[in-house]
């Protein structure tokens, strides 16, 4: 059956299933394929996207239970003051490899410093313990978000 | 993965490159290398039609594009590759665009492989000499164009950012204004390069080029493609390792909305469906019946059992130094010991996939892999089709780690395609890319020493026992019996006079595949090799350090790593109870790296890996920043392996299946680590591998050092190291 699901701003009509993960809707229905696919388990970060200010793991969320919170991924965040910041201290610290998981990586950065604008490094890995990075760019992701505060602060 | 032309051959440097200059289609200069000891210089000497390698092309507005033989997987291939052409061609980076390779070993064939791949740390290696060397040759003829343009001297006029200047006058001419008079000149004879010292870019921290598009979700997988009329493949195979298709009822799954075909294959079924959840909920709903084969009882213990009495039997002999049994029969001191190192899967982040559409008059394929000409290949077999017929699209690679070097998912959804009219991406879910894979050997190794009355080392004895990778995979490197890469840093670095190395081919149950994993034969070398000689340092009543140190005497810059690495962890500072440091000292890929590991083993027996300080010497650099990188990713491979990676099989099945099972290293447990880089102006060496060699022998010597227990199985269990 049709939902209503609206993503970067935009309202999206999708006719699939009411238990189809929002991944696939994005992906394989609106197209929009910069949110990974990794496990299908919500075990490794990689389909993050927000749900109104929340990070989810859109692998795990069926298009049924989204609703009318307005959906953010990786191709918007940017547009956003916190995933702004993130992206270039990403750029500035060299944090990709492959790549393929940043996506995921980025949004759950971005989640973090929207609502908690200096974690601790505690709450760095608390909140970033859910994305794998099989390139292991860890330590810069680490770095990054440090960074990405330190220049939110500034402002 | 071996080599084709190192370490034992490798071709001279000052052996001619081939170059060739002309007109580009379109109007501009297109400038050819051919590489040594490639089929293309073959081609150009017998004077047929030239074959160059690798291309770089400069067109009227001055963009230069490389048509880029090698893949970007997350190494910086697309990035340091680009800077050995810019620093010649005295051209800025950012001017410097990327275009794939098609499939063709003799045009872009790697000279270290043999063939047209990305693997074994090879591609600066590899490209090092022949970019450069195409960038400089361009650079010549844009200044002659130039100086006959100014009707000047050739040697009164320099290239700097896209330009050619006028000394004594100041005149400027952009390159895109001179390629088409460039492309009438002979090429320079000899070729300049720069001297090192006037590099600008070569050593320095340039900015990846193929970030920007990743940290915005616009960079292009394979698992991204979406060609017209595309639809989704689910794939199940046998779950028992050899195992086929016997039936299947597919009534219900044909009832599921969005299912539109389902295909069946000799060892697999797959739901092809408009969406992806469609497909694995057709597959979900599938009544499949396996014949599950002759493994369906086979377990982990059956292979360890058959790995241990295959030790006992013939080996072939890969290194003999000296008479080591004289030499143990008389040593102060013998040391032996078992060690293994369990089966791994490469688990990248972007699940095995491969889009295909398969036509009466060809065949089109879009997929990201480390050999495109194998992949090709691989498809036109699967088709049916001459290899001409068959298009395929290389992408970006959501990590390769030796699993892309692989083209069994190629064959899959080529044979998938073949039966329907429209094009197909073949998806594998992460269960199904853990459980099929192609895994690293499980490898049996055991060890002896003698030690003389100081407690040094006289003899060594290392056999290797495991699946032969190049038996499947190159069979013409396996030579007498010998797979070179097993064996691959058996004997380790160090001076011992009597030294027997051999290897027992012995493979697992037929349809378990074994294949590269990154850092390959050194991976599992170094880790049996660096724990083995900490035992002997021990037993000599030695620091691990010194010890290393006094067999390095002939190998300064192994010994120099080695001594900056324990500087820099201030190794012999006190640690609190509990926490040890242990180092390794490993060389490969022409590149020498020594790590110290800081771990923490708590009373339960959790080790906690807190510091790890690596020192690498890997000849010139070519960017400073992607070695770390490449070092501190390598590092954390290796550690996800030594604390968590291990595939067993229970009845005739991968025990494992997502990352609950299979688990990957994650940030809460991530170390600090520390990469320093030694200055060198010898050749470049790897970086890809090192990294993951040499941590876990650093880690199970630290946990040596802070419990006193002797680890010899990967991966580590708590189990083994409690104390409460």
């Amino acid at each position: 059956m049709p939902y209503k699901i609206t993503v970067n701003g935009a309202e999206h009509v999708v006719d699939v299933d009411g238990d189809t993960p929002l991944l696939w809707a994005l992906r394989d229905v609106l197209g929009l394929t910069g949110t990974k696919f990794g496990c299908g388990k919500a075990l490794c970060g990689a389909c993050t996207v927000l749900r109104g200010d929340s990070p989810i793991r859109s692998c795990a969320t069926a298009i049924e239970e989204v609703g009318d919170a307005p959906i953010t991924t990786i191709e918007a965040i940017g547009d956003t003051p916190a995933g702004k910041r993130v992206q270039k201290a990403w750029l500035d610290l060299e944090v990709v490899q492959c790549g393929y998981c940043q996506p995921g990586q980025i949004m759950s950065a971005s989640a973090l410093l929207a609502s908690n604008p200096h974690p601790t490094d505690r709450e760095i890995d608390d909140a970033m313990s859910g994305n794998i990075c099989r390139c292991g760019a860890y330590v810069r992701i680490r770095e990054a978000i440090r960074r990405a505060a330190a220049h939110g602060a500034e402002k | 993965m071996r080599e084709a032309h190192m370490p034992f051959d490798r071709p001279a440097l000052s052996r001619r490159s081939f170059l060739q200059a002309s007109a580009a289609a379109g109007g501009g200069l297109l400038v050819s290398v051919v590489l040594p000891g490639t089929a293309g210089e073959a081609q150009a000497a017998e004077g047929g039609s030239f074959a160059p390698d690798a291309f770089i092309r400069i067109d009227r507005s001055g963009q230069v594009t490389l048509v880029m033989p090698q893949v970007e997987m997350g190494q910086g291939t697309y990035t340091s590759l680009p800077m050995l052409v810019a620093e010649e061609l005295e051209a800025p980076l950012a001017r410097v665009r990327l275009e794939h390779a098609p499939p063709d070993d003799k045009l872009f064939g790697n000279r270290l492989l043999g063939f047209q791949g990305t693997g074994g740390s090879t591609s600066v290696r590899a490209f090092w000499e022949p970019l450069r060397k195409a960038g400089a040759a361009a650079r010549g003829m844009l200044i002659m164009a130039a100086a006959a343009s100014w009707q000047a001297d050739a040697n009164s006029c320099r290239a700097e950012d896209g330009e050619v200047i006028h000394t004594p006058t100041g005149r400027k001419i952009a390159y895109g204004a001179l390629v088409d008079r460039a492309a009438t000149l002979p090429i320079p004879d000899p070729v300049v390069l720069k001297d090192p010292k006037d590099f600008k870019l070569i050593g320095t921290a340039a900015k990846r080029l193929d970030a920007p598009d990743k940290v915005t979700g616009a960079a292009q997988y394979g698992i991204d493609v979406r060609v017209p009329g595309m639809k989704i493949a689910a794939v199940a195979a046998c779950p028992v390792i050899g195992g086929k298709l016997a039936r299947v009822d597919d009534s219900k799954a044909r009832l599921v909305t969005g299912v539109r075909r389902i295909v069946r294959l000799e060892n697999a079924v797959a739901v092809i469906a408009d969406h992806m959840w469609a497909a694995e909920k057709g597959l979900a709903a599938l009544d499949i019946v396996w014949d599950e084969g002759e493994n369906a009882h086979v377990s982990t213990a059956d292979i360890v059992k058959q790995l241990e009495e295959a030790a006992r039997g013939p080996a072939v002999v890969s290194r003999k130094d000296g008479d080591v049994a004289k030499a143990m029969a008389v040593a102060a001191k013998t040391v032996e010991a078992t060690y293994q190192s369990p089966f791994l899967a490469h688990a990248t982040m972007e699940p095995i996939n491969c889009t295909a559409h398969v036509r009466q008059d060809g065949c089109e394929v879009w997929v990201g892999t480390q050999v495109i000409t194998r992949a090709r290949a691989a498809a036109a077999a699967a088709a049916g089709l001459p290899v001409e017929k068959v298009r395929i699209h290389n992408f970006l690679l959501g990590g390769g780690f030796g699993r892309r070097l692989d083209v069994d998912y190629v064959t899959q959804a080529v044979l998938i395609a073949r039966q329907v009219d429209f094009p197909v991406k073949v998806v594998w879910s992460r269960e199904e890319d853990i459980q099929h894979d192609v895994y690293r050997p499980f490898y049996y190794d055991r060890l002896a020493a003698g030690l003389d009355e100081s407690g040094a080392p006289i003899a060594l004895r290392h056999r290797v026992v495991g699946s032969s990778v190049e038996a499947r995979w190159s069979p013409e490197d396996v030579v007498n019996g010998l797979d070179s890469d097993a064996v691959e840093g058996a004997a380790g670095p160090y001076a011992v006079p009597n030294v027997l190395v051999d290897y027992v081919r012995q493979e697992p149950p037929s349809g378990l595949t074994t294949g590269w994993w990154r850092g390959v034969g050194l991976t599992h070398n170094g880790f049996v090799v660096e724990a083995f000689i900490d035992e002997l340092a021990v037993a000599a009543g030695a620091d691990p350090v010194a010890y290393r140190r006094k067999l390095l005497d002939g190998n300064p810059r192994m010994r120099a790593a080695l001594d900056l690495a324990a500087a820099k962890a201030g190794w012999g500072q006190p640690l609190p109870p509990g926490v040890g440091r242990g180092v390794s000292a490993m060389f490969g890929f022409e590149t020498y790296i020594a790590q110290v590991a800081e771990v923490a083993v708590a009373r339960d027996g959790q080790p906690r890996v807190r510091r790890v300080v690596c020192a690498v010497d890997c000849g010139q650099t070519v960017n400073p920043d992607t070695i770390r990188a490449q070092i501190e990713g390598g590092v954390i491979f290796g550690l996800t392996a030594a604390l968590h990676g291990e595939i067993t099989l229970e009845r005739g099945r991968v025990a494992q299946g997502n990352f609950d099972s299979y688990r990957m290293l994650r940030i809460d447990e991530t170390p600090s680590i520390e990469v320093h880089i030694i200055e060198s102006d010898a050749e470049p060496g790897g970086v890809g591998e090192p990294g993951t060699s040499a941590i876990a022998p650093a880690v199970v010597n630290a946990i040596f050092a802070a419990t006193g227990k002797r680890l010899r199985r990967l991966p580590i269990r708590p189990a083994d190291l409690r104390s409460d």
